[in-house]
C-alpha cells in the first residue's frame, strides 16, 4: 500500500503543480478557471487517497462539498466575472471575431462593409451555393470565414 | 488467495489509474494551447480519474454505507461538471477565446454568418443572451 500511496501521491502532487502553474499564467480568466477545476478535482482526489491509505471515513462528506462548490464558482466566474482588462472581455458579434483572426492572420479586411444589412446585399460569392445566401453576402466577411477554415471543399 | 487480496490489488491499480488521469489533466491544461483544448484536457479527471479513484476507494472500505455516499459523489459531479464546462466554453466563445485557426471545423461561427439578420427586439439588454443587441443598442429619451 505505501508504494502506491507514494506513487499517487507524487501523480497528484505533480498535477496539482501543474495545473497551479497554468492558473497563474493562464491568459484569461476562463483558462484560470479551468484550472482550478482540475486542481479542486486533484484536492479530491488526494483525499480520497488519504482515506483510502488510512482507512478514515470522516472526510469523504468533504468531497461531497468540494464538488458542489467548484461548480457554483466556475459557473459563476463564467457567467458574471469573465470581464478582461482592456476590453477583452467584451461579448463579440461574429463579424468582430472574424476580423480579429483575420488581423491575427495578418490579412486585413475593411470594417463598412460588415456594418451594412446582410439581407439587402444579393449573394455575390459563387462558391457558396448550397447554404449560401447569407456566407456569400458578405464577401470580406466569408473570405475570413475561409481564412479561418479553410475552402469549403476541403471538408 | 483470498477475496480480500484480489480487491485490494484492484483498488490500486483504480488509484494509480485515476492519478494518472489527474497527471494527465495537470499537463495538458499547461500546454495545451487553447481554451477548449484545456477544457478537453481537464475533464478527464473530473468524470473517469474520479470514478477510477473512488472505486478504488470502494474497493478499499468495503462498506455499503460509504458506497452510497460515493455514488453520492459521483453523480453531484456527473451532473454539475457538464454545466460548469457548458458555461465556460459559453463564455470563451463569446469573448474570442476560442482560437479558429486550430478548429478543424467551426460550425457556430458559420451560423453565425448564415443567419439572417435579427429582427429588432424591444426587450433592454440582457447582456450574454442578446449580445447583438448590445451594439446597436441607444438608451431611449427620457420621458417628458
Amino acid at each position: 500500500m505505501t508504494v502506491v500511496a507514494i506513487i499517487c501521491g507524487t501523480m497528484l502532487v505533480a498535477a496539482a503543480v501543474l495545473s497551479l502553474v497554468r492558473a497563474e499564467r493562464g491568459p484569461s480568466m476562463l483558462d484560470r478557471t479551468v484550472a482550478l477545476d482540475v486542481f479542486v478535482t486533484v484536492l479530491v482526489g488526494g483525499i480520497v487517497l488519504e482515506s483510502a491509505v488510512s482507512g478514515r471515513l470522516d472526510t469523504l462528506p468533504i468531497l461531497v462539498v468540494l464538488s458542489l462548490v467548484g461548480f457554483v464558482g466556475s459557473v459563476t466566474i463564467a457567467r458574471f466575472a469573465a470581464v478582461e482588462p482592456e476590453g477583452e472581455g467584451r461579448v463579440r458579434t461574429a463579424e468582430e471575431i472574424a476580423q480579429e483572426e483575420a488581423a491575427r492572420a495578418g490579412h486585413d479586411i475593411d470594417h463598412p462593409m460588415l456594418e451594412q444589412p446582410r439581407d439587402l446585399i444579393e449573394p455575390k460569392d459563387p462558391k457558396g451555393t448550397e447554404h449560401s445566401t447569407t456566407i456569400g453576402a458578405i464577401p470580406q466577411a466569408a473570405k475570413a470565414v475561409q481564412d479561418i477554415t479553410g475552402p469549403k471543399e476541403e471538408r | 488467495m483470498s477475496w480480500t487480496a484480489v480487491a485490494d490489488i484492484a483498488a490500486y491499480a483504480c488509484l494509480i489509474g485515476g492519478s494518472f488521469l489527474a497527471l494527465a489533466a495537470g499537463v495538458g491544461v499547461l500546454r495545451f494551447p487553447d481554451l477548449l483544448a484545456r477544457m478537453h484536457a481537464g475533464t478527464k479527471p473530473q468524470v473517469l480519474g474520479l470514478i477510477l479513484l473512488l472505486t478504488g476507494e470502494a474497493l478499499r472500505v468495503r462498506n455499503m454505507q460509504v458506497l452510497g455516499m460515493l455514488v453520492l459523489i459521483v453523480v453531484f459531479q456527473l451532473l454539475t461538471a457538464p454545466v460548469a464546462a457548458h458555461m465556460v466554453g459559453r463564455a470563451g466563445y463569446r469573448t474570442g477565446k476560442v482560437r479558429n485557426d486550430l478548429l478543424v471545423l467551426d460550425e457556430l461561427t458559420e451560423d453565425h454568418f448564415r443567419a439572417p439578420a435579427k429582427p429588432e427586439r424591444c426587450e433592454d439588454d440582457h447582456g450574454l443572451d442578446n449580445p447583438a443587441r448590445r451594439a446597436k443598442h441607444e438608451p431611449e429619451a427620457p420621458k417628458a
